[in-house]
């Protein structure tokens, strides 16, 4: 029996907003338990929540980016239940008119494959706080800070059809939250939280199967895991006869697997109606363009720009785009030499961010600027320095030893072209190794290697490689 | 419209009030005779008639994204029936 | 008879007395008579008279305005800073407010004194202030009746001469009703009027504040200060406020006033009907052309108003649950013996049923039924109103079917309650404003005469009122408290 994989991703993306969602208590993290929860947040008798504007603009900026429609009126809605960490005992949402429509994000589950996944809404709601079951030994502890910080839920189509290709959406949408200002993305401080929806099908069947939902997920690596071992625990279970139950699990990522919440409470009645305390949000045509016109150049924009113009490889092109950082770093060095493009580009995801991984520092802490990159990569493309030698240079200019210029002329660094000078190089191995010069003209191609090692040792690197691998072999011809 | 005592238990559940076995009659009598009331409404006809959320047809004010709100904690937490190391505390609960 | 607040305002203008001693004479006589009626939970005394004394610097120094001085009372579901704010529920019954209701801070800005707080059906839920944790009031005019409710407390605690205004919120009736047991005046202004930031919610979309006072003038000058737009209230409308007591002069000739012919149909009892009729020829003397209306939906506004308010209050009253405020059971098991008993010991009967309705009609499958099906009403209401307005300026009619009934008389059928309030709770479901003036006495208790306006029409509304007041005396009288 073959099977397909259905699986449709819920993502809380918390809004990087200053103050709350309805109040303007502060949305700062790490502060001491309750200290940032105002009465509005509290829900204390006589409160009522007042729209924080800020938060409609990043919904939109969210809408637009993804070319989804932006609802002209949108209406807040109560989700009626109990629990500790949610205070009026209702949470303020959007349930059926949502601020953002259908919209679509395009992904690329592997190189030079591009799948179109649908957003089917994305609405506003408030966070509820914390409860702490580990403070004491027979109570949970209640910390309401982070109640009513804005969140953004971004609902997918059950569309994606791999754990591949649910991390490769989870990773876009995390790109372009923060590539659009709208959400830090710190998945550790909570700030980005995917559950997942998944469910299995007999591959050709058109109705869906019974999906299951997960939750407890916190990093891309897990959401992998556990949507795998999800599909495998679901597939063992019908093909052994059993149903698949509509019901929430929590991922174990000690023991990498899913399993039922152990609370069970009946599939809550939500008793959803529009909250009477809020207005519908009316957003005009005017307001949606001056967000429009607000957006930097989007991801999905910059990568076929940069397919197209600068004919990067798919995969760079991918890589550049994602984050504002590196893509602003590279616009920004490529600004000064447009014609380096390509081994820009690669520098950039090779030597770059291996450096700044190893550090860890960002893009913009980076001890190499974007200046300082392309006066190294001038010298490569001019032939002043070979690639390898580059490398060198370029650990010199991270300490801070000056730019590439400078290091070159001290540590006398210029790759050796002069002919005649490499000739002369050429000449001396060849005179003191006869043994090998035979070995090459009985036909063994790899002793040049040999030879142009020991030229590159007398050079101390400093030989232009192609001009050496071109002499060398018009000399050893008999 | 008639409820069943099943039903006032359920709804008494959703609205986590507690009542006590003997007042399920009463509340059963007296909630079955409030929905006869509310089913009056079917006697209107409201089809194409657009819901009224709000009396004046205004739409939601936007406030500013700025932080006024200081650290009240103290005075909000002098009424709460329990609280330790300023986090409210309530029996404990599993996940 | 009792004070006016335009006699205090004088009185205290003119030095015939101070802020402190007029205080104390209304604290004198609360000790005096609030055992018999009730009216009142909490009794601010030494808060009062520090306020008073403070009050009284302030006229001295020549800074004093409209309020600065004069003594009132608040509804107990208006949150008070550091004192009890009950809702007349055991659930609040040691609520001290954190904070202070937009309302009570335009008091305060005024250098107005508090009383107290008033008696009031639990959580603003009834018709007859007999559902309050602290035991139901009393009507002055004769004991062994209800005082109307919700707002019962302050209606009774001005007519008995122990407030000379007061505070109250109305929902579906709930200044009215009462003002018109009590032979007092009452307004509920517009929805949006009078700020709810602070107002402990009942049903958010019909509640509104509204002053209380023996005269319509009285209630101009505190509607004055109530009203006004309040950022933190996003359904708080940001309307100017016009100058109330400068329209009361107006004459009324040419005023249009339509009696609804559902109003005067079967139900009303036949002396308050010809209370009214009277009062109506009093208008006609005083130049207004009276015509016939129609408000073709005004029987299915009750089933209406319950459907919306109960659904509303049954989603306001969860953030009651014994967690960070109010009554807590003892010794909870777990999470839900905390909500279920917490909850079940805290609210009385009158709320539990509005709660359970509320949810029930809310649940899975029965939204669209009841409450989008009330919303469709309650635009088809609104409507009729409409269509009432573009052919008069004010709607008039009773107040209440009967006048006050005795304690006990309709409890035992909660829906034999929701009746009373036939006239007044259309108004609240078009938002409208609409206010209450005493217009009659039969067996010796007061009947109401209910003027309805269009939207943002207090003046109007006050006007008429006055006017009427200034040719009649129906306002002036006063039962003798025992």
């Amino acid at each position: 029996m073959q099977w397909e994989t259905v699986i449709g991703l819920e993502i809380h993306a918390q809004l990087a907003t200053r103050s709350k969602i309805f109040s303007a208590a502060s949305t700062a993290f790490g502060a001491e338990p309750n200290t940032q929860a105002c009465a509005v947040d509290l829900g204390l008798p006589g409160v009522l929540p007042v729209l924080n504007a800020e938060a409609v603009n990043m919904a939109i900026k969210f809408g637009v980016a993804i070319d989804a429609e932006i609802g002209r009126e949108s209406v807040f809605a109560r989700k009626n239940y109990f629990y500790p960490d949610l205070p009026k005992g209702y949470q303020i949402s959007q349930f059926e008119l949502p601020i953002v429509g259908k919209g679509e994000i395009s992904i690329s589950p592997q190189e030079g494959v591009h799948k179109v996944i649908g957003v089917t809404r994305a609405h506003l709601e408030e966070d509820a706080g914390k409860s702490l079951h580990d403070q004491f030994p027979n109570q949970t502890g209640i910390d309401l800070n982070r109640a009513g910080t804005p969140l953004l839920e971004i609902v997918s189509g059950p569309d994606l059809r791999s754990a591949k290709e649910a991390v490769a959406y989870a990773r876009k949408i995390h790109a372009l939250v923060q590539f659009l200002d709208i959400c830090d993305g710190n998945m550790q401080e909570g700030s980005f939280r995917c559950d997942a929806n998944v469910s299995v099908r007999p591959l050709g069947e058109a109705k869906l199967g019974t999906r299951a939902e997960i939750k407890n997920i916190n990093s891309f690596r897990f959401l992998e895991r556990a949507i795998n071992y999800e599909i495998e625990r679901q597939v063992e279970l019908i093909e052994d006869g059993g149903r698949v139950v509509q019901e929430t699990r929590l991922y174990d990522a000690d023991k990498n697997e899913t399993r039922s919440m152990r609370s069970k409470e009946e599939a809550n009645d939500y008793r959803y109606f529009p909250d009477p305390d809020l207005l519908p949000v009316r957003v005009t045509d005017a307001d949606i363009e001056a967000i429009r016109a607000s957006l930097p150049e989007l991801p999905e924009q910059k990568r076929q720009r940069y397919v197209e113009q600068l004919n990067l490889s798919e995969y760079n092109a991918e890589l550049l785009s994602g984050s504002r950082e590196i893509a602003d770093y590279f616009e920004t060095a490529l600004a000064s030499a447009p014609e380096l493009s390509s081994l820009l580009s690669n520098w950039i995801l090779g030597d770059l961010t291996g450096a700044l991984n190893k550090s860890e520092k960002s893009f913009a802490d980076s001890p190499v600027s974007p200046a300082l990159l392309i006066g190294l990569l001038r010298r490569i493309a001019d032939n002043t320095i070979s690639g390898k030698i580059a490398k060198e240079v370029f650990e010199a200019i991270w300490n801070g030893e000056g730019d590439a210029d400078h290091i070159i002329e001290s540590r006398g660094l210029k790759q050796i072209t002069d002919s005649g000078a490499i000739e002369k190089l050429i000449d001396d191995v060849i005179a003191k190794n006869p043994e090998q010069v035979q070995q090459f003209r009985e036909g063994k191609e790899k002793v040049l290697g040999f030879f142009v090692g020991q030229i590159m040792q007398q050079s101390k690197g400093k030989a232009n490689p192609g001009q050496v691998n071109q002499l060398l072999r018009a000399k050893l011809k008999p | 419209m008639s409820l069943k005592p099943e039903d006032v238990k359920n709804i008494a559940h959703l609205a986590r009030l507690a009542i006590s076995d003997d007042s399920i009659s009463d509340y059963t009598r007296d909630l079955s005779s409030i929905l006869d009331l509310v089913e009056q409404m079917n006697q209107v006809n409201t089809d194409h008639v657009q819901p009224m959320a709000h009396p004046m047809d205004a739409q939601q004010r936007l406030r500013q994204d700025t932080v006024t709100e200081v650290n009240q904690r103290d005075k909000f937490q002098s009424i709460a029936p329990d609280v330790e190391s300023g986090l409210y505390r309530v029996p404990k609960v599993i996940e | 008879m009792n004070k006016t607040i335009k006699q205090i305002q004088l009185g205290l203008a003119q030095g015939d007395y101070s802020s402190v001693e007029i205080t104390r004479d209304y604290l004198t006589r609360i000790k005096q008579h609030n055992s018999s009626i009730n009216a009142f939970i909490t009794v601010t005394e030494e808060q009062a008279l520090q306020q008073a004394t403070l009050a009284d610097q302030q006229i001295a120094a020549g800074q004093s305005t409209a309020l600065t001085g004069i003594p009132l009372a608040h509804k107990d579901i208006f949150c008070t800073d550091g004192t009890l704010t009950t809702c007349g529920s055991r659930m609040l019954e040691n609520f001290r407010a954190p904070y202070n209701a937009n309302v009570i801070e335009k008091f305060e800005a005024e250098h107005a004194v508090m009383l107290g707080k008033t008696n009031m059906d639990e959580f603003a839920m009834g018709s007859s202030n007999e559902s309050s944790y602290f035991g139901p009031v009393k009507n002055p005019w004769n004991t062994e009746c209800v005082p109307g409710g919700s707002s019962g407390g302050s209606a009774a605690a001005i007519a008995a001469g122990m407030a000379p205004g007061a505070t109250g919120t109305d929902t579906g009736g709930s200044i009215r009703q009462p003002a018109a047991l009590c032979g007092v005046s009452g307004i509920k202004p517009t929805y949006g009027r009078v700020s709810r930031y602070g107002m402990i919610a009942y049903a958010s979309s019909l509640d509104q504040g509204g002053p209380m006072a023996h005269t319509a003038e009285d209630c101009a000058i505190l509607l004055q200060t109530m009203a006004g737009f309040d950022a933190r209230d996003s359904t708080s409308m940001e309307q100017p406020v016009p100058d109330y007591c400068a329209a009361l002069n107006q004459d009324l000739g040419g005023l249009k006033i339509g009696l609804p012919k559902e109003y005067f149909a079967e139900g009303l009892n036949d002396d308050v009907a010809r209370c009214i009729d009277e009062s109506i020829q009093q208008f006609t003397k005083l130049g207004a052309e009276i015509r016939e209306v129609s408000l073709p939906n005004s029987k299915i506004a009750i089933p209406t108003y319950y459907v919306v308010a109960m659904a509303e209050c049954s989603s306001n009253l969860s953030r009651f649950d014994g967690v960070r405020f109010g009554h807590r059971c003892d010794d909870p098991k777990d999470l839900e013996d905390l909500y279920k008993r917490s909850r079940g010991e805290g609210f009385g009967e009158e709320v539990k049923r509005r709660i359970m309705i509320g949810a029930y009609t809310l649940s899975a499958g029965y939204y669209d039924a009841f409450y989008l099906k009330a919303q469709k009403l309650r635009r088809l209401i609104s409507q009729d109103f409409a269509q009432a307005f573009a052919e008069v300026d004010i709607i008039a009619g009773p107040t209440t079917p009967e006048v006050a009934f005795k304690t006990g008389d309709k409890t035992a059928d909660p829906v034999s309650m929701y009746l009373q309030d036939i006239y007044t709770i259309s108004v609240n479901l078009a938002g409208l404003p609409g206010m209450s003036i005493p217009a009659g006495l039969v067996d010796n208790k007061p009947v109401g005469l209910q003027l309805i306006g269009n939207y943002f029409e207090e003046s109007r509304l006050l006007n008429a009122a006055h006017q009427f007041q200034l040719n009649t005396d129906w306002h002036q009288q006063s039962p003798e408290v025992k």
